[in-house]
């Protein structure tokens, strides 16, 4: 504690006017940054941290408040600053930040050499080609390949990774001493993350830079912060060396957020700690601890007191009347035992329900709007099966045709080559009424996935009324009984989407999809947009309501703690082709294909202490109207050799695991993933 | 680039050709040339002869494209009311018309964007509100009762500018300020909405944080965005303008392409009619593809495509 | 020609959209109607132009009631009489007479119900076409989307005045006429803005929800992404009544409209035009009552788009 604080707030608030009051997005919060320190702030959404990064350089948007006892930037109150001097002395010159939608944040009609050059000819009294220098200099550093070319390229000619690339050095043009980073990897794809997480990492420790990484990801804030604060409802209600406190949370929200994280404080297939409820909105007087409505320790204090802040070391404490300590650290859900049923072993073979078979499908994508037509192969004879009652996880980037293939096999979209069969019967010969009751989607936004206009009752329930089953009572009664199964209160029956939060929207989803019952259902991100003690609930529902009625999953993600919570078998794509394909712990804790080992690597589970893994993958996610030659992956393989650029390996089965590679069988070293190897419990191979 | 400028020019071209001959056949259906040119008390012989001498007893597509052969060697026919070639008529008034368009036009700029800049910088304030009142307002005065209230102004109380007739500029004050208040509402709306989204973009949030701010974040950072929707909204208004200010120039008796459509519209005047109209829709059309061009030279979102 | 049609219609367009993201933290916990309804109470620019629009409607439906005298009366005696503020006027004729010696209040009392008459029945057609070109365009794309967007670029490139003044010409004048002619040249508003929520909301899920539970795409179209647009069609279609009323004035003004000597505001300037320097309220009266009704419906219009958000996430 010997350096200096470079950044030193207290009592920040922010407060939102709305229509009928007034929000209060931060509550007096206190945070002190050293120099060459990182601080993760991390919290769900609402919990006003993206506010407070926008608060310290008075970036708000306009209709928002703004007040502070001080926030002391290397000796000057940003607090008492004018507009003015914010913008010639701190912003892009001594605080530079990065947002979390690349895609958005830069500007569309001028080149990325101008919109880079500016930032530094504004603040500073250089020549032109001294900043084109500069910019030059910071994409080579930034991992851009032929960075002078690319000063003349335009926003819409990068990839999201790319974009971000060009954020992070344009916030660095000045030097910063200071970054601020707003969920910088959110937006993008896991392999990218690690890969910008790690520049990063990297770019700080060479220029000595402090950093506050705003993120809703314990796992990137556990490997990238040395400091932590957790938020909730506009409060730090826990902080302090990252380390200690995620191996020993004081607050019960910091624990509940811990176990809400599958792979973490619980092994594969147990249930997952869930936060009850959703975060209150912050408006009027706030009575009491705002989380004691949702704690499960919380005793009548907590209802009418505020809680102190406890300091337990320099610079950690938390705000609780009633913490958890050693003794008292327990789960706060009651944990069952393992799961039972189709996770566990199974001795008898299943019947296989569904089958995919050499399924390709090729759009003819016009680039513009009078461009040539050219052909798109989104899927590339894809194969795959499921049997009955097994959760089959398909895992890949943004692109991978893992949405197609799920709209394919779904009979939503019609293959251009190879069949999808579906207890023994091609699914474009069956009619879509009878389609339509043995398969069923969930999807990942439940905001889009229910029509604004209709209520709860007619959106769970229209699958009955389409297929005219039952009278009008009986399918209302059937209704119910789903909106219970699935934990949604029956006072909801009337209500609108608009008036759920995203969790009950995915029940609802759910309940829809399930109420006639299908065989399989096919779960496209049904989580991803939801915050992590929200996932939690959904994952648990989803795997209770496997065993009760026996239904067989297609688990479309992206999320590899949640593919090792879930699944029984795995299936990596990569640019339209399924990669590998195996048994669960076979294809986790022994990837064959580079590009699953890549991808396990770039998953970041929690684990205070290691640092971002360097994938040595090279270059983004390739545009798959131009595919290249050979094995599809080799242009970023770090393995590749001729035979790969040449010629598209066949799959061949290696430890019952399905590859889909030249090398398959050379291991290669492979900076390791704890948490995964860990969980290695007690299954055993259940036949392809 | 070359390629979308030719499949647009393209498109411009059937477009126009299209709307004209829809024109050209409505009239053909609807009303008996023959009998026009001679008139309403006129034998039928003489109805038939004239049906025969002109040639509209033939197919009306082949009619339609006699006349096209024509107009690509600059002969739009010859008028059947005023008995002089149509080119002669177009020249005598369009004068008046492009005068008038880009007189009004100076006008709507004027008023409209100072007003929609200045309430997109201040949403919610007065001047945000006054805005917003205006364009109202504009949005609900009928177009030839404004012209007649300032005529009843002008003429009576303040007799500064002539009431009516184009002979000199003063002449052409009044309408201006009538046609031009016509476009002020679409204009100031589309200035305040598209720099409104411009401002409160991400991008805008990032140059905030480089640095930008003031007129420098205004000029440097969000002009060129907030310019892509008024550059189309004003090649529309314009090419309305062009398209004959029909109302405008009766009540302050013009003699422009408004004033003459309409009364060949009264007289079945068809070779000025379709001639008029095929001017029209070329007019507008080539004003709009400009306006695509001068966007794309603006976005290379949209000249990359 | 995507950015002319924007260009077009597109401020409405854009503060549609805009009112949707700015707007889209309110109202949980409520219905949508019934946080609409919250809403509605508490806009000022609502409340006074329903109150106009509901006085201007209760004269137009009970005209024959209300209006003081027959508006077809000539009392050739009582010509050119000044409203009773003025010197000269009557009691009789609270607003004076016309060249003919006609009741002036009671023809801007019958005028109403021309204008809301022509306002209603044009913006309806307009919207049945509109709406349903733009919901076949938006949903199913392909071909028919090319063809509707060429039908788009031809009606916009015809000066509209000039279309529907040889259409109501050729056709002969009628109200009718004059209804089913403004009706038939305003749908490209409607079909903008139809066709652009339809591709955006037929890209959510709730849409491949309905597809994969077996509905055929007709059902889509009109029962999962029609109830969406209801809100949107609905401002347009205020907005669009105010157009029609403005064109069928001018029509009427340029003797292409109503004919005489129905009571119609647009015709009633223009009679009244020829004495409007010795008798300016000819002129102003029937052009006020004009700017009256319209500017309550534009106001209406507005207020409908401020209060009917949907709770969209953007």
């Amino acid at each position: 504690m010997s350096t200096a604080s470079i950044l030193d707030i207290r009592e920040l608030s922010v407060e939102i006017p709305t229509e009928s009051s007034t929000l209060k997005a931060v509550r007096g919060i206190s945070l002190d940054l050293k120099r060459g320190e990182t601080l993760g702030i991390v919290g769900e959404s609402g919990s006003g941290k993206s506010m407070t990064a926008l608060a310290i350089m008075n970036l708000l948007p306009p209709s928002a408040k703004r007040a502070a006892a001080c926030i002391n930037f290397d000796g000057n109150n940003l607090a008492q600053a004018s507009e003015r001097q914010l913008a010639r002395d701190v912003r892009g010159q001594r605080i530079g930040m990065i947002f979390q939608e690349p895609m958005t944040s830069l500007n569309p009609v001028y080149s990325i050499g101008r919109q880079l050059t500016e930032t530094m000819t504004l603040h500073r009294d250089v020549s032109a080609a001294t900043a084109e220098a500069r910019a030059v200099h910071l994409l080579e550093k930034v991992g851009l390949p032929d960075p002078a070319s690319r000063l003349k390229q335009y926003p819409h000619e990068l990839s999201g990774g790319q974009r971000q690339r060009v954020m992070i050095a344009m916030a660095l043009m000045n030097e910063p001493e200071l970054l601020i980073a707003d969920e910088p990897t959110t937006a993008l794809d896991v392999t990218i993350q690690a890969q910008i997480l790690h520049l990063l990492r990297d770019l700080q420790q060479e220029l000595g830079m402090s950093m506050i990484l705003i993120t809703h990801d314990l796992g990137v804030v556990s490997r990238a912060a040395d400091k932590i604060a957790v938020m909730y409802a506009g409060d730090i209600v826990e902080t302090g060396n990252t380390t200690e406190v995620l191996k020993d949370p004081r607050h019960p929200y910091t624990q509940g957020l811990l176990e809400c994280v599958p792979g973490y404080r619980n092994g594969a297939a147990q249930r997952l700690g869930a936060i009850p409820g959703i975060v209150p909105a912050m408006t009027g007087t706030v009575q009491g601890c705002a989380f004691a409505s949702r704690c499960p320790r919380a005793v009548d204090l907590c209802r009418t007191d505020v809680p102190p802040r406890e300091a337990v070391s320099p610079g950690r404490y938390y705000v609780c009347h009633d913490p958890v300590t050693h003794d008292t650290a327990k789960p706060l859900t009651v944990e069952t035992a393992a799961h039972e049923g189709a996770a566990g072993p199974s001795q008898l073979p299943k019947p296989t329900v569904l089958t995919v078979e050499q399924v390709s499908c090729t759009f003819s994508v016009r680039r513009g709007l009078f461009g040539k037509r050219k052909p798109l192969k989104a899927l590339n004879e894809v194969s795959l099966s499921i049997e009955k009652g097994e959760i089959l996880a398909l895992v890949g980037e943004s692109g991978c045709g893992k949405t197609t293939l799920s709209r394919t096999i779904m009979g939503l979209q019609s293959p251009s080559g190879g069949s999808v069969i579906l207890n023994g019967q091609r699914i474009e010969d069956l009619p879509p009424l009878q389609r339509a009751r043995m398969i069923q989607p969930i999807f990942q936004d439940p905001y889009s996935s229910l029509n604004p206009r209709k209520t709860i009752g007619d959106i769970i329930g229209k699958p009955l009324a389409v297929h005219r089953i039952g009278t009008k009572a009986e399918q209302r009664a059937h209704t119910h009984r789903m909106m219970e199964l699935v934990g949604l209160p029956a006072r909801v029956f009337n209500s609108y989407p608009d008036q759920l939060s995203g969790g009950q929207r995915q029940r609802a989803a759910i309940g829809r999809a399930l109420i006639m019952n299908p065989e399989v259902v096919i779960c496209d991100e049904p989580t991803s947009a939801l915050d992590v003690s929200v996932q939690a609930q959904i994952l648990n529902l989803l795997l209770d309501l496997r065993d009760e009625l026996d239904l067989t999953y297609l688990f479309v993600t992206h999320n590899l703690s949640v593919v090792e919570h879930m699944a029984d078998r795995v299936a990596v794509m990569y640019l339209g082709e399924i990669v590998e394909c195996g048994d669960r712990d076979q294809v986790m804790s022994d990837p064959k294909h580079p590009y699953t080992r890549a991808l396990m690597d770039s998953a970041l589970s929690i684990s205070p202490g290691e640092t971002v893994p360097d994938l040595g993958l090279s270059g983004d996610f390739p545009n798959p109207i131009n595919r290249p030659s050979g094995c599809s992956f080799h242009p970023r393989c770090p393995i590749a050799e001729q035979q790969c650029r040449d010629k598209a390996p066949a799959s061949e089965l290696i430890d019952t695991t399905l590859v889909k590679c030249w090398k398959a069988g050379v291991s290669v070293g492979r900076s390791g993933n704890p948490s995964i190897n860990e969980s290695n419990n007690n299954m055993e191979e259940s036949a392809p | 680039m070359l390629n979308y400028v030719l499949r647009r020019g393209f498109m411009a071209l059937l477009v126009a050709l299209t709307v004209s001959f829809g024109t050209f056949a409505l009239f053909h259906f609807a009303t008996d040339p023959a009998q026009t040119i001679a008139g309403e008390d006129a034998p039928q012989e003489m109805v038939d002869d004239i049906r025969e001498q002109y040639g509209f007893d033939r197919p009306v597509s082949t009619q339609y494209f006699n006349w096209l052969g024509g107009v690509l060697r600059g002969d739009f026919g010859e008028s059947f009311f005023w008995k002089q070639p149509v080119v002669e008529l177009i020249q005598e008034h369009a004068g008046v018309t492009v005068m008038l368009a880009l007189a009004s036009l100076s006008v709507t700029i004027l008023i409209a964007l100072p007003l929609g800049i200045s309430a997109a910088l201040r949403p919610n304030t007065w001047v945000d509100r006054f805005a917003l009142s205006t364009a109202v307002s504009a949005q609900a005065v009928p177009n030839f009762w404004l012209g007649l209230m300032l005529i009843i102004v002008f003429a009576v109380t303040f007799p500064i500018f002539p009431v009516s007739g184009d002979s000199t500029w003063r002449h052409f004050v009044l309408p201006a300020l009538v046609l031009g208040a016509s476009s002020v509402p679409a204009v100031m709306r589309l200035t305040r909405t598209g720099l409104l989204d411009v401002l409160s973009s991400d991008y805008i949030r990032t140059a905030r944080a480089k640095g930008f701010i003031g007129y420098r974040l205004i000029l440097q950072q969000a002009l060129r965005n907030a310019l892509l929707p008024i550059v189309s909204v004003l090649a529309v208004q314009l090419g309305y303008k062009l398209g004959g200010s029909v109302v405008t120039e009766s009540v302050f008796s013009m003699n422009g392409l408004g004033r003459l459509a309409v009364e060949s519209i009264f007289n079945s005047d068809i070779p000025t009619v379709q001639s008029l109209i095929l001017i029209f829709v070329l007019t507008f059309v080539l004003l709009t593809l400009a306006a695509d061009l001068i966007n794309a030279w603006l976005d290379p979102r949209i000249r990359m495509g | 020609m995507m950015t002319i049609r924007e260009a077009v219609s597109g401020s409405s367009i854009a503060s549609v959209e805009h009112s949707d993201a700015e707007q889209s933290t309110v109202n949980l916990g409520m219905s949508p109607t019934r946080a609409a309804l919250m809403r509605a109470r508490k806009h000022q620019g609502l409340k006074i132009a329903l109150g106009i629009l509901l006085v201007m409607a209760v004269f137009a439906v009970f005209a024959p009631w209300l209006a003081p005298h027959d508006p077809y009366l000539q009392t050739l005696s009582l010509r050119m009489l000044p409203p009773v503020w003025v010197e000269g006027g009557q009691w009789e004729y609270l607003l004076g007479t016309d060249h003919l010696g006609r009741d002036y209040l009671s023809r801007i009392i019958y005028g109403a119900r021309i204008s809301m008459t022509i306002g209603i029945g044009a913006a309806s057609i307009g919207a049945l076409i509109g709406v349903t070109l733009g919901l076949l365009a938006g949903y199913f794309g392909g071909w028919l989307d090319q063809a509707v967007n060429f039908l788009v670029t031809c009606q916009l490139a015809v000066p509209s005045l000039l279309l529907i003044m040889a259409l109501v010409f050729v056709i002969g004048q009628s109200i009718t006429v004059v209804i089913f002619v403004i009706g038939a040249t305003h749908w490209v508003f409607y079909l903008v803005v139809t066709r652009f929520a339809t591709l955006r909301l037929r890209e959510l899920d709730f849409v491949a929800a309905a597809s994969a539970m077996g509905c055929s795409r007709f059902q889509i179209a009109v029962r999962e992404v029609l109830p969406n647009l209801v809100n949107q069609i609905m401002v347009i279609f205020t907005l669009e009544v105010a157009v029609a009323i403005l064109n069928e004035a001018t029509l009427s003004f340029l003797g292409l409209g109503i004919p005489s000597p129905t009571p119609s505001w647009g015709l009633m300037i223009a009679e009244g035009k020829t004495a409007m320097f010795f008798q300016p309220w000819l002129v102003i009266l029937p052009g006020v009552s004009l700017f009256i009704l319209v500017i309550a419906v534009n106001l209406l219009g507005d207020g409908v788009r401020d209060v009917t958000v949907t709770n969209r996430r953007n």
